[in-house]
């Protein structure tokens, strides 16, 4: 099959673009994971560096094949994730949210003073291995695996822990297990995630892993809503097409965005694609 | 060289220990996690930068006046943002989030407007003079900013303590819904809280400027994880907590700069984060509170 003049055109242009709806629309699965069960978790980029990074070692330094990096890339991030899981779980709401980001910020003080993974200048010349239809396919698989569960029992358990902890307990639901099962997932989606990014852009610096990207990745999926799991991915889109919108006019991108975030929560409560699963009766 | 170390130690982290405590306070009464706060901080900085820069005013006259406008900024703020959320099930992640973009709102404004670079006060802005005591220099700008620090803090916890406006302003942390069946004006009392936070704030941005003489539009943000630290070692709405915490993670940094490395202090500051939050997740001097359904 060829690919027609224009669309190849079109295609180079915006590859990176293209890229990055990708990625964060992982990302954005990432954190529908956590927050689907109740909890505000916010180790996502923590998650994406430590991906990022790992991979970026191991192809560069150890010359691992591409299909054996990626998921290597999630080791690192889910031995964190089980790390950090056990004691975190005792913890919810706010005090969750500033632990999480309080690891990320130590992982970030990490890679700056550690001159192996090239300090606070990160590492350069990382082969460009991630491929369109890579991203893609993980993101499709990612995106049907969630419906699945979440149209399962699991799904309802889920719910039901979010809505209301203390009840989904009494019923018999494992909350524990199951928090730490999400943040598990979140640490693979997001892992995978950070090591595409880093074999798409062949350059990654600590700035990229710290509180900023943290709070991007949370609005992709408050914008969204978490009531499916497109959602979330189309919050993500959203966020990333329409800075692209406004190329021209750089500075007032950023505002943009905050205003955006800050009229989405005022005003849509459950997101611009709130609406949730549809479920058999059981 | 200890003894000094101790005392940059202690100035910085009164500083922190200010900035703290209009952090704690706001989200002690209102229950909210005010992520705009660091604004404040960088505004109370620029509006004295300006006092004193465009319109040659002293130092002495431009830290008042600078902190009385950055809780004017907070009361605005505050209001646009926070009333619409306080009766959500979800306020907490919900004023997180709505504080976070107008945050990166503001703060983008801000530089599109100033710029990024730093920017410093006029030389002369504060005397360079020195005193030595027992071998410790404390310099002109230090000894502004322990004074200030000490006041502002005296007068804070005064007004908590001993005035009708105190008592409100606690009633309401305990509980708004009763606190505004007893007579008190709930909408103006949190206007006030704001406005006391924001001002304390902008006097902590003012002194950080100062004293190391650097201002830019993002120096909020990095002020803003120290509050963090700060505030949930201390315990989340503890004031005496965030004192306390404000003043050792100032004289934790300071030491582990001089005698680890300058790169480590933000990481020390996260690891005792961290510690804190597995061990003492009510803070540590907080009482754990059951959960209820």
């Amino acid at each position: 099959m060829t690919i027609p003049g224009w669309l190849d055109d079109f295609l180079w242009t915006y590859q990176t673009l293209i890229h990055d709806l990708g990625i964060n629309g992982l990302l954005a699965l990432a954190m529908y994971v956590v927050l689907a069960v109740g909890q505000l978790s916010l180790g996502q980029a923590a998650f994406m560096g430590l991906g990022a990074y790992s991979g970026a070692l191991l192809s560069m330094k150890l010359h691992w094949p591409f299909a054996l990096v990626l998921p290597a890339s999630c080791v690192a991030p889910v031995l964190f994730a089980l790390a950090i899981g056990v004691p975190t779980l005792r913890l919810s709401g706010v005090y969750l949210a500033i632990a999480t980001i309080g690891l990320g910020e130590v992982l970030r003080s990490v890679y700056i003073n550690w001159d192996y993974v090239g300090g606070a200048l990160g590492l350069n010349g990382i082969p460009e291995r991630a491929e369109t239809w890579m991203i893609f396919s993980l993101l499709g698989v990612a995106l049907l695996a969630l419906f699945l569960v979440g149209r399962s029992r699991f799904g309802r358990a889920m719910e039901a822990m979010r809505e209301d902890a203390t009840a989904a307990a009494a019923m018999g639901i494992n909350v524990q297990r199951y928090h730490l099962m999400a943040l598990v997932t979140s640490a693979i989606l997001a892992g995978l995630a950070g090591s595409l990014g880093a074999h798409e852009a062949d350059f990654i610096s600590p700035g990229e892993y710290g509180f900023e990207p943290a709070v991007t990745i949370l609005s992709f999926a408050l914008l969204g809503g978490i009531g499916n799991p497109a959602a979330p991915v189309a919050g993500a889109w959203f966020l990333t097409l329409l800075p692209e919108m406004m190329r021209d006019l750089p500075e007032i991108r950023l505002a943009l965005n905050g205003v955006i975030i800050v009229l989405a929560v005022l005003f849509l409560p459950r997101g611009l694609f709130g609406w949730r699963m549809k479920r058999r009766a059981a | 060289m200890l003894a000094q170390q101790m005392v940059n130690g202690v100035l910085l982290g009164a500083t922190y220990a200010l900035f703290a405590l209009g952090f704690t306070l706001i989200f002690g009464v209102l229950r909210v996690i005010n992520l705009t706060y660091g604004f404040y901080f960088s505004a109370g900085a620029f509006i004295a930068l300006y006092l004193t820069r465009v319109l040659g005013l002293n130092i002495v006259l431009a830290l008042p006046l600078g902190t009385i406008a950055a809780g004017l900024i907070a009361v605005l703020m505050d209001s646009l943002l926070l009333p619409r959320l306080r009766h959500r099930r979800t306020a907490e992640l919900d004023s997180l989030m709505v504080t976070l973009g107008a945050v990166l709102a503001l703060y983008s404004i801000m530089t599109a407007w100033l710029g990024p670079d730093i920017r410093r006060f006029p030389p002369g802005t504060i005397s360079a003079d020195a005193i030595e005591i027992l071998g410790v220099r404390l310099t002109a700008a230090q000894g502004l900013i322990l004074l200030a620090s000490f006041v502002l803090v005296a007068a804070l916890m005064a007004l908590m303590k001993f005035t009708r406006l105190g008592l409100a302003i606690r009633a309401l942390a305990e509980k708004p819904d009763a606190a505004g069946l007893m007579g008190i004006n709930v909408p103006a009392t949190s206007r006030i809280v704001s406005f006391l936070s924001g001002a304390l704030a902008g006097a902590g941005g003012i002194l950080i400027g100062l004293n190391f003489n650097a201002i830019q539009p993002y120096m909020g943000e990095s002020m803003m994880l120290r509050g963090f630290v700060v505030i949930i070692v201390g315990g989340m709405g503890d004031s005496r907590g965030a004192l306390v915490a404000g003043l050792a993670l100032g004289i934790i940094e300071v030491l582990t700069a001089g005698y680890i490395d300058s790169g480590l202090k933000e990481a020390v500051a996260f690891a005792i984060l961290v510690v804190v939050l597995w061990t003492r997740p009510q803070g540590l001097f907080g009482r754990a509170v059951g959960q209820r359904a």
